[in-house]
């Protein structure tokens, strides 16, 4: 079965962004981008079950600038057979990326679709629901185990008290959690081999599809900056000041 | 304006995150709905109708709902949303995994995790792991949002007299079935609403000494946190991780003990009242947003704090 994982380019996670000072948005000139994290997890995972017999073709896809490339040539290099790169330059919302990742699902038919839990820098945690809403396929979120047997996946599920086990008929939306795998590094001979590997270009246009969000935002700010805090000496210093200054315990 | 409020629950207790998502409907002003959709929830229902505020509680009660699967009730959420300015849901994991659903079957977009409201159509949430704040305005005709527990006060649980009323429409998309679940036991208090909170991190060295913490914990009546690295480790189970991908916490003191403070933590605890950093490490970030630090080795501070306290 074709299996395809979706990759986001974001802002490095190591990276402390700063607000830009019009309140316009945050600022990425020269800032170092990545692929975001839940999306190398989701690689990974296509890319195991590929290694299992149990994917057929792994398709990588991304809706994003030109640069994201970089980010599908990293999936190619991880062991993604081709790639595809939903070109545009405007800062899509959840909904029109689902729409557009749609458009994809329905040209290339995959029985199984990955994508990360949320993206680090608009922390939304929307897309793979979405998609699943649009797609009518069922939903496995947060996921941080996937077995897949027959015409059913076992996903375990990571939810606020534990852990949760669903069974979804195929095809599927898996969105990974941070625990349901290590993803593996890119080695310099397989770089080289992912330089040659298919890599196409779509545009939302060429898909018919409309990216209007009804969302806008108007302004972003930093956050309220914490007032600076004192060492203190000992443990007994603390609990005075805790229990007088602070007055929490 | 009427807005619909998902209640989050398991069948037999209101969860505590369903009145801080009607304190955020409240903000937003008008008539409020709230939705319990389960199976057997009918004492949910009841506790939802004293919520103060809430006018009216809707009580779908089908064997298609009893775990919330998504793919059946998005539908009915969708359904009965069309005719609402507003529909709200907690961002815990079980708002998070049903809303974004229901907003792609009324072709909207959704506003995530909202921690204040401006208006009836702009909203504040957080961005890159909480170091930028976007106000965010929607001109979609029913507002999809999700609601940050700790960016607003609860209601009262007692004082409103609500209506009850069965809900019929019965959505079973039949892709999907509930396997079984493995919920942590604790008795200590829930890391989301506690006021005190008491977290490890890779500096624990190893799950046994936890108990260290969990001894604290008690004598503050505290729970428990953990960073990624200690769930990682295998020290503690993941549903106690705070950060930007685990639990988000607002206490009024947040003990943060052998945590180095990764941009990814701080994402869920900076906006505690007083944080209280203990880690031998002075150049350790988590001292920058500390109230309170102590250099010291926390296998003899944590004894003498839980003696002192």
């Amino acid at each position: 079965m074709k299996v395809m994982a979706a990759v986001k380019r974001v802002v490095d996670y190591n990276v402390k962004v700063r607000v830009r000072a019009d309140g316009s948005g945050v600022d990425l000139a020269n800032v170092k981008m990545a692929m975001n994290p839940f999306c190398e997890i989701a690689v990974e995972e296509a890319v195991r079950l590929k290694e299992q017999g149990i994917a057929s073709e792994v398709v990588v896809v991304s809706v994003g600038s030109p640069g994201a490339q970089e980010q599908l040539r990293t999936a190619l290099a991880l062991g993604a057979d081709r790639a595809i790169l939903v070109e545009t330059d405007d800062a899509l919302g959840s909904l029109a990326v689902a729409k557009l990742l749609k458009a994809v699902v329905d040209k290339e038919q995959p029985q199984l679709v990955i994508l990360g839990k949320q993206a680090i820098d608009s922390d939304n945690n929307q897309t793979g629901q979405m998609l699943a809403a649009l797609s009518g396929y069922a939903q496995g979120t947060f996921a941080s185990y996937v077995e897949i047997r027959e015409d059913k996946v076992t996903v375990a599920r990571e939810i606020d008290g534990g852990a949760q086990t669903v069974s979804l008929k195929l095809p599927a939306i898996v969105t990974t959690d941070l625990r349901l795998n290590e993803p593996r590094y890119a080695s310099l001979p397989n770089i080289m081999k992912a330089k040659k590997k298919p890599l196409e270009v779509l545009t939302p246009g060429a898909l018919g599809i409309c990216t209007d969000s009804t969302n806008k935002t108007v302004n972003v700010e930093a956050p309220a900056a914490r007032s600076p805090g004192i060492k203190v000496k000992s443990v007994a210093e603390l609990v005075e000041k805790l229990k007088n200054e602070a007055k929490v315990i | 304006m009427t807005i619909l409020v998902i209640a989050e629950h398991d069948n037999k207790a209101l969860a505590a995150a369903t009145l801080n998502t009607v304190a955020a409907a409240a903000k937003i002003g008008g008539d409020i709905h709230v939705l319990v959709a389960g199976q057997g929830a009918g004492a949910v229902a009841e506790a939802a109708a004293k919520i103060a505020g809430v006018s009216k509680v809707l009580n779908a009660d089908n064997a298609a709902y009893a775990h919330q699967l998504p793919e059946n009730v998005a539908p009915l959420v969708a359904e009965l949303g069309k005719g609402y300015s507003h529909i709200l849901a907690a961002a815990t994991s079980n708002g998070k995994n049903i809303l974004p659903r229901v907003a792609a079957a009324l072709d909207v977009d959704q506003i995530s995790e909202i921690i204040s409201v401006e208006s009836a159509d702009t909203f504040k949430r957080p961005i890159y792991a909480g170091n930028a704040i976007a106000t965010v305005q929607s001109n979609a005709a029913v507002k999809v949002i999700t609601v940050r527990s700790t960016g607003f006060d609860p209601v009262a649980a007692e004082g409103g007299s609500a209506a009850v009323e069965a809900v019929a429409a019965a959505h079973d998309a039949g892709i999907s079935s509930f396997v079984g679940e493995e919920l942590a036991k604790s008795d200590r208090p829930e890391l989301t609403a506690a006021k005190i909170v008491v977290s490890g991190g890779r500096g624990m060295q190893n799950g046994d000494n936890f108990k260290h913490l969990y001894a604290l914990a008690d004598k503050l009546g505290a729970a428990v946190g953990a960073s990624r690295a200690a769930v990682d480790a295998g020290f503690v189970p993941n549903d106690m991780q705070v950060g930007q991908t685990g639990k988000i916490v607002a206490p009024q003191l947040y003990i943060a003990v052998g945590i180095s403070g990764a941009i990814q933590h701080l994402a869920g605890m900076k906006d505690s009242k007083v944080i209280v950093a203990i880690n031998k490490d002075e150049e350790a970030p988590i001292f920058q947003v500390a109230d309170y630090g102590l250099v010291a080795d926390l296998f003899e501070a944590i004894p003498e704090l839980e003696q002192l306290v």
